[in-house]
């Protein structure tokens, strides 16, 4: 096959989807170790919900915000049952999710059209406005390059947040859940609704991750959202350093780019090409789980250090030290 | 009514197979506590292997190929223990639940590289249903649910019956204890996978009998295995006989009220209720399922 350098973009677009995606999940399964296999159905769900508003005439921004929200709603009901038991039961329940989901973009035709996707969703575009006699042309991502910056900016805006969730008390006490919930609680902490909330934000970032897939594609259909997605980005997550943010942006530029390179590479007729790479990257997922387990990027842990230089800090430690006279 | 009285035996037949898959489920996580996301897997791959020695490479007699892949799996079972699972013991919970998921998606690989994507057939003659007052059964109908009881009470003796069986039940009480009483306790864990594997073997076999085989069979197993063992308790084992047989029955039942494409949503729905309404299960214990220790 010859080399295309518009490829190029297409592999930038696809990247900062799937970080966004990595983002998601390590939120809910880097940071506070929560089983959380079926990102995709939280994923299908933005897309979907994006894709049917889109069609019906409503922006970019509100059908994506519908689906934002539509994931985080999804993700309330599966924690409601789950997030009071092990987290065993998150795993199962998540993953049933990802099946039913999967049975609904199938087999509800008349909302879904089934196996046959919904095709020609709109481009997104911002600032339209054509209300009473006003009109002003905002801007449609129509072309690729403009796309990626529309998926740079959320990808941005995902990672602040991310990023300053997990340095917040709140972040601290989501570590302290994935380490210890018991001992998180008997430090009076509410954990039902730590992980609750969690579930709910990451959650409604993958229904975001499917908005922006959505509108790029312009053609959505039930096989872009099964397990194997949700795979992928587990192994994304455990290989970039699970609880590192920007470690997991970093494996997805990775594994993104050597996914769709291996669509080059020329394979013997009996061997098929989506085989041998779920053969690759199960081994590899094995062999980094045992051999490797935070990552090649792995989590900063705070150091004493950096907590001296809060001068808000009310952590307990400070206190002891200073009653130690350290 | 007889329509409901088909339904009900076909659901006792798949039920059987179901109930079959999940008992190894729930003696993992009775032994390890935790969920051994492969298993679909591994009664996928023992069904394709009796389809090798039987249909695709030996053309051995059914009889033999099954028992083969019996003995293979349960091979294969304790490999995987041993290579995937047992340097994570003392790991974070996330971790062998990872590398389980990705040895579920290596023996799929290898299964769609060796055998191929397509569905396959063991090309069993259909024969018309023998009637048993208004019910029709085939014969290997008979013989699914037949094997699938006889597997059981095989189980029922080796768990209640047998040293080993003692051992088994000691270590999903409590491994420590099991431990400082001078049990193997590795040894007995991976006497845990081998009949587990086994069993699951059994179970893909007999659906692959009853309907056909197929690469993502591993995931559809797996499912509904998920639902019986919560439905029936997790870590029990006539918890996983009996949700495996609700499973069947509900599936079964089911398809008369809604459309049949619906029919693999069922054991999910059934699981979330039950999550709702008792999370330990028929024959769980409570105090396993919470969190929370307030």
């Amino acid at each position: 096959m010859p080399f295309d350098p518009s490829l190029l973009i297409h592999l930038a677009i696809l990247i900062t989807i799937y970080a966004i995606l990595s983002i998601s999940l390590n939120l809910v399964m880097g940071a506070t170790g929560m089983f959380n296999i079926g990102l995709a159905a939280f994923y299908g769900v933005g897309a979907y919900t994006s894709a049917i508003l889109a069609k019906l005439g409503v922006p970019w921004f509100f059908d994506m915000l519908a689906g934002v929200c539509l994931a985080g709603l999804l993700a309330f009901v599966v924690g409601i049952p789950t997030l009071h038991l092990v987290g065993d039961y998150l795993a199962v329940v998540t993953m049933g999710i990802g099946e039913i989901m999967r049975a609904v973009f199938t087999n509800w035709m008349s909302l879904t059209r089934g196996p046959n996707g919904i095709p020609g969703i709109p481009h997104a575009s911002l600032f339209h406005i054509d209300f009473a006699g006003i009109k002003f042309n905002g801007i449609t991502f129509d072309t690729e390059p403009k796309f990626f910056v529309l998926g740079i900016v959320c990808l941005a805006i995902t990672y602040v947040i991310a990023e300053r969730l997990l340095r917040s008390p709140f972040g601290r006490v989501l570590k302290g859940i994935r380490e210890d919930e018991t001992g998180a609680q008997a430090l009076g902490k509410d954990t039902y609704r730590f992980k609750m909330t969690i579930l709910i934000i990451g959650s409604g970032m993958g229904g975001l991750a499917g908005s922006l897939f959505a509108h790029y594609i312009t053609y959505i259909d039930p096989s872009s959202f099964v397990m194997w997605l949700t795979f992928f980005i587990f192994l994304i997550i455990m290989l970039g350093g699970r609880g590192n943010i920007f470690g997991g942006i970093v494996a997805t530029a990775v594994f993104v780019t050597l996914r769709e390179g291996l669509r080059f590479v020329t394979l013997p007729e009996w061997l098929d090409p989506s085989a041998l790479q779920q053969l690759i990257f199960g081994l590899l997922l094995i062999v980094t789980t045992i051999f490797l387990p935070s990552g090649l990027i792995p989590e900063r842990k705070t150091t004493y250090r950096e907590m001296e230089g809060h001068a808000t800090s009310r952590e307990p430690h400070e206190g002891l030290r200073r009653a130690a006279g350290g | 009514m007889a329509i409901f009285a088909q339904l009900l035996v076909n659901g006792l037949i798949a039920g059987g197979t179901y109930a079959l898959a999940a008992v190894g489920y729930s003696m993992v996580y009775g032994a390890l506590k935790f969920i051994n996301f492969a298993h679909g897997s591994v009664a996928s791959f023992g069904a394709y292997i009796m389809f090798g020695l039987a249909v695709a490479w030996l053309h051995v007699p059914f009889v033999i190929a099954f028992f083969a892949a019996m003995i293979l799996t349960a091979l294969l079972g304790v490999i995987i223990e041993r290579m995937a699972y047992r340097p994570l013991r003392h790991a974070p919970k996330l971790a062998p639940l990872t590398t389980a998921i990705a040895v579920s998606f290596v023996l799929d690989a290898i299964v769609m590289i060796v055998m191929g994507s397509d569905i396959k057939s063991f090309g069993l003659p259909t024969v018309e249903g023998i009637a048993i007052g208004p019910v029709f059964i085939t014969p290997v109908q008979l013989i699914i649910i037949g094997s699938s009881l006889v597997l059981m009470v095989f189980l029922y003796v080796l768990l209640y019956r047998t040293r080993l069986g003692k051992a088994i039940r000691a270590v999903a009480d409590d491994v420590n204890l099991a431990e400082v009483s001078g049990m193997d306790s590795d040894l007995v864990i991976s006497a845990v996978f081998a009949i587990g594997s086994a069993l699951a073997a059994a179970a893909g076999c007999l659906i692959g009998l009853d309907s056909n085989l197929q690469p993502t069979m591993g995931f559809v197993i797996t499912v509904k295995a998920f639902a019986a063992v919560v439905l029936g308790g997790l870590g029990s084992v006539p918890g996983a006989i009996v949700g495996g047989f609700l499973i069947g029955i509900a599936e079964n039942l089911g398809v008369w009220y809604i459309p049949a494409v619906w029919k693999d949503t069922i054991a999910y729905g059934i699981l979330i209720l039950a999550l709702f309404i008792r999370p330990a299960g028929i024959f769980g214990k409570k105090d396993q399922t919470a969190s929370t220790v307030l």
